[in-house]
């Protein structure tokens, strides 16, 4: 405590230095922390994407684009997750074409118009629950909302849950990197003489557009592996489907399926789809990356 | 980029719509555990006439539910619904196929069927009041076997399931204290052990710990080689889970005097019947308002009483006998009528 | 109209259109809590209040509370956040400011993809490949080294810890994604002021990045926490489920979207649906008490960087 009183001030540099060098060992220490988090994230993705490979790459072949489905212990025939495939895209697709509009837009809002009034505080909140809605109550909620007033499980109700679902992952993700968007850009480009809308749509939007992107793949990823909200509302289909309005296959409940049934080949087909759904949010998302890189070169 | 996804989703919806055609098809939906079978029989008799049978797991609480709320053409459900609880909506239910549940431990030293338990021991084990491999009790069941030391480790379903049904309705009838305490349900309030999820999330623990038992469907237990347990049935012998065991308890069984063929399969007479069997019910209404749908989901049944009965073996599920067909047949031209009051089987 | 005017009315109608959809957000919200209130409703008349204290569960006798589930879910989502809070924003300062530039897209969409992989993989992997690790090394080594009423219980490699674990990996790539972002998004000139100053890396990030993107990563860590709150398959295979009340990390329990995802399809009375719809109902509550608390702690003090 009384060690600068009782130091001469030329020893003054040496404290400083002495600051100086913790500050560079503090700095060096969470740098290090910083990196083994990095490389123990990459670690456990190695780790559970190569047991899923190992499990399920094996599976993987022309048949399983190509065919239907059989019951286990099929020999004779050849055996895949066609008709799966078709309806999870099917479903996902139409969910992404639902939520990402109405996420991006009411993220807007949130952003831009609502930032303190008491309807963007509320909306914002409410997206926040919205999160963590099991998803099993979701599918339980559409099943009331739709398949129980239609007579029937449809495609259509299925879509509609995983809209849900990832409807709240889109907006806060949009909210965020639309109100991270430097004051300046929105200033420069007003002061130019655009319209506020004009501005969002052709500066702020494009400045956000890789945060957003994240936010949408995040929201596709999440909803890729979802049994429970389909398993009311889509159902399943050994066939091909006919029509949006009735029972439809999806790659999840196949996946949960044959997982939790005793036999051998069953099983396999599963590892296999759950190595298909990883694989295919990983391609998607470097191909969006990809196409957004270019599209900001040109 | 979006209109591309348009295109994408554009191009998708006529890739379906090619499909279509004019076949029918049949929707289903309930209990997991003759998931498989079902898929089966569905597939093959798809190929033979061209309906399209669509069965789906969704539990069977699920299956009473949807059959309930008419969004299938018919239900399935491992627990049968009793006969008061079935006039009240109007349905009518009968069995299609059986299965067992079987006890399986993990002992180091102990095989398949080296174990013998008495069903006052098996009710004491998952009460917890035997605790211990070699406990006088087990011991004197098992004479020559050698049983460590070890505490035992108590393994049940944590999801709901008619497996938990069958295995806590055979526990209920040969146990009073059980009965009174615990009781028979999908999924009951265990007083000791780990849950696992699903027949996987059981074979999983019972594998990894020394000492252990649990209970798992027959198939689960063949497929995966588990050590089974040998039982002592209601006649007095110590039987091994076999399919034969199985049909031996459903034959003995006395269809003709159960209500609504509210049966349950546990604890049965016979030489040789496995004391912890269960068949698994088909739901439908008595008055079928689209009486085609409800013929075209009888043909595809009695099709698969017919001819699924070896497809059904090889999956290690056991086919209905003979002469409970028969009278499950009789019971649909009695029972299934539509709108005017007309019989819609034969 | 002229120029100005057609400017304005766009405007309006701008944000009108998106006022619509930020209610709409509200409206589908309001229809879900109606719908499950409804359902709900024989088991709030049967349990009143008590529900949420109970801590009984039996579908025999048709008893019905939720306090241990509730603890459960609280309990392991609270883990997973410890766990994945600080790994995140490890892994946002590396992808924003440490890595080689070649490597920072790869890399992060690498840990993007842990998102991707489906809930019940998480669960069989969890359960099959991690459990049994803890079970023999990590969880003897806690008891051995730590010991105390955290660590009781036979190490099973289920329960708790496990469950914590497998959720904080789920949850990695929504907090860790989104903050880098936010790193990314800071301007480069606070950032290049500060260094100018004299300010080592991690100084930087600690007194100017994490300020200026502070609401942004509280909502990636309150995306994270929703993810936990309601993260049904992965939980189910690992937690244990059972209805035992213990602080023992090693202990098994239970959360809400488990005994949803347990019980839900097999459920046939009336009233056992019902009180797992309201155990549903509930979550929301949780989720609302959460929350709002946490933006009372976060709520703006003086040194409000943004805005």
């Amino acid at each position: 405590m009384s060690a600068p009183a009782a130091r001469p001030p030329a020893t003054r540099p040496n404290i400083k230095s002495h600051i100086m060098r913790r500050r560079i060992l503090v700095n060096r220490f969470i740098l290090l922390l910083s990196m083994l988090a990095a490389v123990g994230g990459l670690f456990m993705l190695i780790w559970i994407l190569g047991d899923v490979a190992m499990r399920g790459a094996s599976s993987i072949n022309w048949d399983f684009f190509t065919q239907l489905p059989t019951p286990p212990g099929t020999t004779d025939e050849p055996s895949g997750v066609a008709n799966a495939i078709v309806g999870t895209l099917l479903m996902t697709t139409i969910a992404t074409l639902i939520a990402v509009p109405f996420g991006v837009l009411a993220g807007t809002y949130l952003a831009e118009f609502g930032k303190e009034s008491k309807f963007g505080a509320t909306a914002r909140f409410i997206s926040d629950i919205l999160v963590s809605a099991p998803s099993i109550v979701i599918g339980v909620f559409v099943y009331l909302l739709l398949v129980k007033p239609m007579g029937n499980f449809s495609g259509w109700a299925g879509a509609v849950s995983l809209a849900i679902i990832m409807l709240p992952v889109v907006t806060r993700t949009s909210e965020e990197m639309l109100r991270l968007v430097p004051t300046e850009m929105r200033e420069a480009a007003l002061a130019l003489g655009a319209p506020y809308w004009k501005m969002l749509v052709q500066v702020i939007y494009r400045a956000a557009k890789t945060g957003m992107m994240t936010g949408i793949m995040l929201a596709v990823a999440r909803v890729a592996g979802e049994t429970a909200p389909l398993l009311f509302t889509s159902l399943n289909s050994p066939y091909w489907m006919d029509s949006m309005n009735e029972p439809m296959a999806n790659l999840t409940t196949d996946l949960f399926n044959y997982a939790m049934s005793p036999y051998a080949d069953w099983q396999r087909q599963a590892w296999g789809i759950a190595f298909l759904i990883t694989m295919s949010v990983l391609v998607v998302t470097i191909i969006t990356r990809l196409a957004l890189h270019q599209r900001s070169d040109a | 980029m979006k209109r591309n996804i348009m295109l994408a989703a554009a191009a998708l919806l006529t890739v379906g719509t090619i499909q279509a055609q004019a076949a029918t098809t049949i929707t289903g939906a309930g209990a997991t555990f003759p998931y498989p079978v079902y898929s089966q029989w569905a597939h093959d008799y798809h190929k033979v006439t061209g309906v399209k049978l669509n069965y789906q797991a969704i539990g069977s609480g699920g299956g009473i539910k949807q059959i309930k709320a008419k969004t299938v053409d018919f239900g399935a459900s491992d627990a049968p619904m009793t006969p008061e609880a079935m006039d009240k909506v109007g349905l009518m239910q009968f069995p299609m196929i059986m299965g067992g549940v079987v006890p399986v431990v993990h002992v180091k030293g102990i095989h398949a069927g080296d174990l013998k338990l008495t069903a006052s021991e098996l009710a004491d084990i998952y009460m917890g009041k035997i605790t211990k491999w070699n406990d006088v009790r087990i011991r004197a069941t098992n004479p020559g076997v050698r049983l460590p030391r070890k505490s035992i480790t108590v393994v049940h379903r944590s999801d709901g399931s008619g497996t938990t049904w069958i295995f806590t309705n055979y526990l209920s009838k040969v146990s009073g204290e059980w009965k009174t305490k615990i009781g028979n349900d999908k999924s009951v309030a265990w007083p000791v052990g780990v849950g696992g999820k699903g027949n996987q999330g059981v074979a999983a623990f019972v594998g990894k710990i020394n000492g252990s038992i649990g209970y798992v469907e027959y198939a689960y237990a063949l497929q995966n080689h588990m050590a089974s347990v040998k039982l002592k049935n209601h006649y007095g012998n110590f039987v091994a889970p076999t399919a034969a065991n199985f049909q031996s308890a459903a034959a003995g069984a006395d269809w003709a005097n159960a209500n609504g063929y509210y049966m349950v399969l546990t604890n049965q007479p016979g030489a040789t019947s496995w004391p912890i069997t269960g068949a698994s019910f088909i739901l439908m209404y008595k008055s079928q308002a689209h009486p085609a749908q409800g013929k075209a989901v009888l043909k595809f049944l009695d099709w698969s009483y017919r001819n699924g009965a070896k497809s059904a073996m090889k999956l290690d599920y056991v086919p209905m006998p003979k002469a409970v067909i028969k009278m499950v047949e009789k019971t649909w031209s009695s029972e299934l009528r539509n709108k005017s009051g007309r019989a819609i089987w034969k | 109209m002229n120029r100005v005017q057609r400017a304005v009315a766009g405007d309006t109608l701008f944000r009108g259109i998106t006022r619509g959809f930020a209610g709409g957000i509200i409206v589908l919200f309001a229809t879900l809590i109606i719908m499950l209130w409804q359902q709900a409703l024989p088991s709030i008349h049967a349990f009143g209040f008590g529900f949420l204290i109970d801590s009984s569960w039996n579908p025999v006798t048709n008893q019905f509370g939720a306090w241990i589930p509730i603890f459960g879910t609280l309990f392991s989502t609270f883990l997973a956040l410890l766990f994945a809070i600080p790994l995140s924003l490890g892994i946002a300062l590396f992808l924003a400011e440490l890595a080689p530039t070649w490597m920072r897209a790869p890399f992060g969409t690498a840990i993007e993809l842990l998102a991707a992989i489906p809930s019940i993989v998480y669960g069989m992997w969890g359960l099959f490949v991690l459990s049994p690790l803890l079970a023999d090394y990590l969880q003897p080594w806690l008891q051995d080294h730590i010991g105390g009423p955290l660590f009781l219980g036979a190490p099973m490699g289920i329960g708790m810890l496990t469950a914590g674990m497998i959720l904080a990996l789920m949850i990695i790539p929504f907090i860790a994604s989104v903050t880098r972002d936010v790193f990314l998004m800071v301007p480069q000139q606070l950032k290049e002021a500060a260094y100018g100053l004299g300010c080592t890396t991690w100084e930087v990030v600690r007194d100017v990045m994490i300020p200026y993107g502070k609401k942004g990563i509280a909502g990636a860590v309150f995306l994270g926490m929703g993810r936990a709150l309601g993260e049904t398959m992965a939980v189910t295979f690992v937690i244990g489920n059972a209805y035992h009340l213990s602080w023992s990390l090693l202990a098994p329990g239970n959360s809400i979207a488990s005994t949803l995802a347990n019980e839900f399809t097999e459920a046939d009375s009336d009233l056992y649906l019902s009180s797992l719809i309201e155990l549903g109902l509930v979550l929301f509550l949780i989720t609302f008490i959460v929350l709002a608390i946490a933006q009372w702690w976060l709520r703006p003090r003086k040194m409000g960087a943004d805005q």
